[in-house]
């Protein structure tokens, strides 16, 4: 069947993941969490060095949050180890663990201005009242809070507690910052904009980030890795770019944006391409994976790769058939179509709105018949 | 015929005029909601709390009631009232009087106190139990509310007197040779009031906690914080409002509490309840009674109202 593609070439440049050398800030070893019968979270694995801003990205109940509580120390470990700077967390208690979460509903206290907040975890270690100040003063100017210090965290809006968490779990200067959802009680335009700030912040203080979110546009923008999980399982690792343009396996490739999926059997295999029979004719698929003729594979093809025209394609090509268009939903800037293919197979396309349109009409309207083609590089090889 | 048939043979200005009235009916139902705790204070509270202040401006008289009319007809055109000070004055000059109110006082603070020391562990264990044992907890915590009072207060007759319960055990067990005296002391008091009055701490102390977000006692362990500390900055500061309405469930109506003083302590702790009682029912002085009563309730309202007071006030600057 399908082996493991090897990694990409372009990972090399992504930094702060890549000093091998190095042991890894944290290390997971063979961690299982069990609640009665249910495993939360199932014989996982993980390094993550220093510097990384790491997600963890799964659907709700995919245990990633039980993860980060076990990071964090809330839970204990059924079995396996965490290794968080050569030590061994297993004995130690959250308030001796080197590490700071911000909770999902940001947890602030209540009864404590903003101030008292950012400073309790400061007071904790001990240090000097002017020490304590002065800290309190810089983190409140790197998260834009200067004037906010006497304001109890009820007179806040959402977006300026979000940050007096951020203030208090990174006033300790934490090896690792655990960050549940930290956007999620957002709305969508503040969320695009904390995401940049978040990363910014990141860089600026260089503290290893790891993030749990459901939200796979969030993953995308701030991580330098992701771990996708399911059923308590890392189903893949790797760069945004490694899980969105090399998805291993059919679920990545549906989970992370969206994808066209055909099944089907190789039938001529040659240096770096193969043939490949599907229930809407046969396609070339360009691979640098040993595949043997004869076998069942899956192709996925994101929307976004395929081209649309009402003209057929001048450079001839093999990968292109012709279809109805059954279905369009205009998003503004892009625009979703619909194909009918002659068997009924449906296949979803992307295409940007690139051309203001003409009498405020498009170009491509219902049941216009298209042509659809792409290139052989474009499909993506899954396994499962 | 359908009813909406029977409807629209009224002609229209009947059935505006039914809308109308159903409405006023509405605005009248509203204006009633909104009134009824006023009617309710002003009949059994207010009003009481006028007769027996009336009564404590009185004389005691041989008459029945035994006390002076107020307002006076004087050759049946003047209308006199006459105002008598002198309950109170004498309620300040007895001693007696003040020491009860002290004692009375001392004994309803401490066992607040236990109340609290019992009480606040036991709620914070329900609030921390599993979604079978919870409920089931609280049942308990009221379940004692189904036996009589009376009833309750005479079984801790029986466990404390000298031939009770606890000082048999503890002579068969050897542990000592004669009774120690239990009932008839201010320790039988304090077991009787803080035994009766834990359902009323545990019960807001439970509703303050159930509000208690637990996340926030994982940020505090998280910023490094120990259960100690975090009980003491996080949690005790978010159930204040629980404890001061716990204490004032159960200070209250000990300070003026009758029947366990009477039955537990016997004549040798005075309380104002008994004093209170004695001054009605042996003396037949209803005028110093009311007195007694007037002073207790300024005593335990004005307190009441200063913090209010300060409190408004402090959630204003906030």
């Amino acid at each position: 069947m399908v082996n493991k593609p090897p990694a990409p070439e372009q990972s090399k440049e992504q930094g702060p993941s890549q000093d091998a050398d190095q042991e890894p800030l944290l290390q997971i070893r063979a961690v299982t969490k069990k609640f009665g019968d249910f495993t939360a979270v199932n014989d996982v694995n993980l390094d993550i060095h220093k510097g990384e801003l790491f997600c963890l990205l799964g659907g709700s109940g995919c245990g990633k949050t039980t993860l980060l509580r076990m990071l964090a120390g809330f839970e204990a470990p059924s079995s396996g180890k965490i290794i968080i700077d050569g030590k061994d967390m297993s004995d130690v208690p959250p308030y001796q663990r080197p590490t700071n979460m911000m909770f999902q509903n940001y947890a602030l206290f209540p009864h404590m201005s903003v101030e008292k907040n950012i400073s309790f975890g400061l007071q904790q270690d001990g240090f000097s009242k002017s020490e304590i100040s002065d800290r309190i003063d810089d983190i409140l100017r790197l998260v834009e809070l200067q004037d906010y210090k006497k304001r109890r965290p009820q007179q806040l809006s959402g977006g300026q507690r979000q940050r007096v968490a951020l203030a208090r779990a990174l006033v300790k200067e934490p090896k690792l910052l655990l960050l549940d959802e930290p956007l999620g009680a957002l709305d969508k335009k503040l969320r695009e904009q904390t995401q940049f700030e978040l990363m910014n912040i990141q860089d600026k203080v260089g503290v290893t980030f790891v993030v749990v979110t459901h939200d796979q546009e969030e993953a995308m923008t701030l991580s330098t890795r992701i771990a996708v999980m399911d059923q308590g399982k890392f189903v893949q690792i790797g760069t945004p770019t490694e899980i969105y343009e090399f998805p291993e396996n059919r679920f990545i490739a549906d989970f992370i944006g969206s994808a066209n999926i055909f099944e089907g059997k190789v039938i001529e295999t040659s240096a770096n391409h193969l043939r490949i029979k599907t229930e809407i004719g046969h396609f070339d698929v360009e691979h640098n994976i040993e595949v043997s003729k004869g076998s069942h594979v899956y192709i996925g093809l994101r929307p976004e790769k395929i081209h649309l025209s009402k003209q057929a394609p001048e450079k001839k090509t093999e990968n292109q058939i012709l279809g109805v268009i059954d279905d369009i939903g205009y998003l503004g800037n892009t625009s979703r179509y619909k194909v009918r293919l002659e068997n009924g197979r449906i296949i979803d396309v992307t295409a940007p709105n690139q051309v203001r349109p003409k009498n405020r009409t498009h170009h491509i309207t219902w049941e216009d018949n298209v042509y659809i083609h792409w290139d052989a590089s474009s499909s993506m090889l899954l396994n499962k | 015929m359908t009813d909406i048939g029977v409807f629209k043979i009224i002609p229209l200005r009947i059935r505006l005029a039914w809308t109308r009235f159903a409405g006023s009916i509405q605005s009248s139902w509203k204006t009633l909601v909104i009134w009824t705790p006023f009617f309710w204070l002003l009949i059994f509270f207010l009003a009481p709390f006028f007769i027996v202040a009336k009564i404590s401006l009185a004389e005691l008289v041989i008459a029945s009631p035994p006390f002076s009319n107020m307002v006076q007809w004087v050759d049946g055109s003047v209308v006199t009232i006459r105002l008598v000070f002198d309950n109170f004055i004498y309620i300040f000059e007895d001693p007696l009087y003040a020491r009860t109110y002290v004692n009375s006082l001392k004994i309803a603070s401490i066992s607040t106190v236990f109340c609290l020391l019992v009480g606040y562990p036991i709620a914070y264990g329900i609030i921390r139990s599993g979604p079978v044992a919870k409920p089931l907890l609280l049942f308990a915590i009221i379940l004692p509310f189904w036996t009589s009072f009376l009833l309750r207060v005479y079984a801790w007759m029986g466990l404390l007197a000298d031939q009770g319960t606890i000082n048999s055990l503890l002579i068969s067990l050897g542990l000592i040779e004669t009774p120690i005296q239990m009932l008839y002391t201010e320790f039988a008091v304090y077991v009787g009031i803080v035994y009766t009055y834990l359902p009323f701490m545990i019960l807001p102390l439970y509703a303050n906690m159930e509000k208690l977000d637990s996340t926030l006692n994982e940020a505090a362990a998280d910023l490094g914080s120990g259960p100690i500390n975090t009980f003491f900055k996080i949690t005790l500061p978010l159930t204040a409002p629980g404890i001061i309405a716990g204490s004032l469930l159960v200070f209250i109506p000990a300070t003026g509490e009758y029947v366990i003083p009477d039955l537990l302590g016997g004549g040798n702790v005075q309380m104002i309840g008994r004093l209170l009682y004695n001054e009605f029912a042996r003396n037949v002085d209803w005028p110093v009674a009311s007195a007694v009563a007037i002073v207790l309730l300024l005593l335990l309202v004005l307190p009441m109202a200063v913090y209010q007071h300060y409190q408004a006030k402090s959630s204003e600057d906030t």
